[in-house]
């Protein structure tokens, strides 16, 4: 089958002509359904076919005055689900820090860091004596050099 | 007659064992299918040990009109949380699916009031199958017949059936 719009030598216009035309004797052959278009009604019902949520079951297992005390534990774990559920919802954990006081330090340390990388070996030394000179009270003016200890006998 | 609820936590016999699914019956229309792999810690070497006849309570993964239910023993996090074979021993019967609600209900008087007897051990299957097990046969048999009466007993009248046995 070859369609007279599929020829290459046609103009674009007369290309578009017959390609429409020829669509149309193709759907034609093809089965539709002619209904009107149906929206689709937005259900307020939701189906639920098990019993669980509507009555608010409890566990199936269950064990009493110790027989099995592994099904006890689980009892206990299983009917407190539903209400831990509940409790994480209401209060939820205060953080020591709030975010943005923690994104200020992130920040701080982090520009810090990366200024040292660019410091003149002079400037690193300074920060390194200021760095020492906050920790211990009094301290000579060099740095002892690490000498080698002899083990005493 | 039980139609299987995706969810819904059940009691299925173990009727047979096609390669690497156990085929369940759990009262509905159909055979459940189980996969063997659908146990806590069970890998193709490391199988469970379940044999025909056996008990077990599992919970439906897929429950619909078009497709055969298929359970596992095993929740989403992958734990067992107390599915899988049920114990030797014991004794299973049925009962309504309206009085197994009524028992899992949160505060049901009779299954307090059964508690306070003696020491036993319950499983419940939203299928109408209980399973229950007590030190002796007699105690068993006891609360089998307490709970399949149950439905037709008023309060009053189990109260009376349970003060005779508190004394023993």
């Amino acid at each position: 089958l070859s369609f007279q719009f599929m020829q290459r030598g046609l103009d674009s216009q007369t290309k578009k002509q017959l390609e429409e035309e020829e669509k149309k004797i193709i759907s034609e052959e093809h089965w539709y359904l002619d209904l009107p278009d149906l929206r689709e009604k937005e259900s307020f019902i939701i189906e639920e076919r098990s019993f669980m949520p509507c009555e608010d079951l409890l566990y199936g297992r269950m064990s009493f005055k110790g027989f099995n005390p592994e099904v006890e534990k689980l009892m206990i774990q299983m009917n407190s689900q539903g209400k831990e559920e509940e409790i994480e919802v209401d209060d939820k954990m205060e953080a020591d820090v709030s975010d943005e006081e923690m994104a200020r330090r992130q920040y701080e340390t982090l520009v810090g860091t990366i200024g040292k990388k660019f410091l003149r070996k002079r400037d690193q030394r300074v920060l390194q004596d200021e760095d020492e000179d906050g920790n211990t009270n009094t301290r000579p003016s060099k740095k002892a050099k690490k000498k080698f200890l002899k083990p005493q006998d | 007659q039980y139609v299987p609820v995706r969810g819904d936590h059940v009691i299925g016999i173990v009727t047979a064992k096609a390669g690497d699914v156990f085929k369940l019956d759990v009262g509905g229309s159909e055979l459940a299918s189980l996969s063997y792999l659908a146990f806590e810690g069970a890998t193709k070497r490391n199988r469970p040990n379940v044999q025909v006849g056996d008990l077990i309570y599992g919970r439906f993964l897929v429950a619909n009109k078009d497709m055969e239910p298929e359970m596992v023993c095993i929740d989403g996090s992958g734990r067992s949380s107390g599915m899988g074979v049920i114990g030797q021993d014991g004794f299973l019967f049925k009962v309504s699916l309206g009085l197994i609600r009524k028992l899992l209900a949160p505060k049901c008087e009779i299954i307090q009031e059964l508690s306070q007897l003696y020491p036993f051990e319950l499983v419940l299957g939203m299928n109408g199958r209980i399973w229950v097990k007590a030190k002796t046969v007699q105690q068993t048999l006891i609360i089998v017949n307490i709970l399949e009466a149950c439905e037709h007993m008023t309060a009053e009248q189990r109260k009376q059936v349970l003060g005779k046995f508190s004394g023993n």
